[in-house]
């Protein structure tokens, strides 16, 4: 599910609601270390929404969130562990 | 307060929310899961999940018909009553939906929705949400009134009363009965 490159950790969330794109997001966080960042990518419309507060509720940084229409693409980077 | 000694200010004041996020302990969910239908056993289960993932500490509080989404046999037959239920897709007149096989057809259909969107059915999910250290409390009142027992229980739940729920949702940010 996750695939690690020199600059991030991909983790695909195409195809999956709401809990699940976040759940995911949380158990592949739990890997990385503090600064390392997670490139997500889904098709949950509510992505839009959720990954920001998830970001602002784990204390990670949201570096970017890019709606392409079919698919919404985000950057976030781990924060001190909490 | 003796007269002449000036009482000082109040020096506690509201902890603005950025701080209150960071430094003081995990914010907290406490759930009433209260229905005994597949329809039912998802909100709890998605919100408990979904906190978890959060990193809040979460209790679910199962009680009356709520009880059976822990039920080893019973949840994995949960079902979807098309009677009283005008939100229906198909809609249809009450009296319809009383008939034999109508909560069998609307608990296949929206077992398809469910896993056609991808979700996992509820064992698994409630799998999920244990591994996630939700924490499961089974209403001791409701094991009583309805003759469940422990063992009919899926493993690692905490057989308590609402006293124990209580405890833990006193502490709560947010508490919702569903």
């Amino acid at each position: 599910m996750t695939h690690t490159t020199d600059t991030h950790t991909d983790l695909d969330c195409k195809g999956l609601l709401c809990p699940l794109p976040v759940y995911r997001a949380a158990q592949a966080m739990g890997k990385l270390a503090p600064g390392q960042v997670l490139r997500i990518e889904c098709t949950d419309r509510g992505s839009l929404e959720d990954f920001p507060a998830f970001a602002r509720q784990r204390g990670h940084t949201l570096l970017s969130a890019e709606d392409r229409g079919a698919v919404q693409v985000f950057l976030i980077q781990k924060g001190g562990d909490r | 307060m003796t007269a002449g000694t000036a009482a000082p200010a109040p020096s506690v004041a509201p902890m603005p929310i950025e701080e209150r996020e960071t430094k003081t302990r995990p914010r907290r969910l406490a759930l009433v899961a209260s229905k005994g239908t597949l329809d039912g056993a998802y909100p709890p289960l998605i919100l408990a999940a979904t906190a978890a993932s959060l990193g809040w500490e979460v209790g679910i509080f199962f009680t009356f018909y709520g009880l059976d989404i822990l039920h080893r046999k019973k949840h994995r037959k949960l079902k979807v009553p098309p009677l009283g239920n005008p939100a229906m897709p198909v809609p249809m007149p009450n009296l319809l939906g009383a008939l034999p096989g109508m909560t069998a057809a609307a608990t296949a259909m929206m077992r398809r929705w469910m896993k056609r969107a991808g979700l996992p059915d509820v064992p698994t999910f409630l799998g999920m949400a244990r591994e996630s250290g939700v924490r499961l409390y089974a209403c001791s009142t409701t094991m009583g009134v309805m003759g469940v027992e422990a063992n009919d229980l899926v493993d690692g739940v905490t057989i308590a009363g609402a006293a124990a729920f209580l405890d833990f949702a006193a502490e709560a940010d947010v508490s919702m009965f569903v």
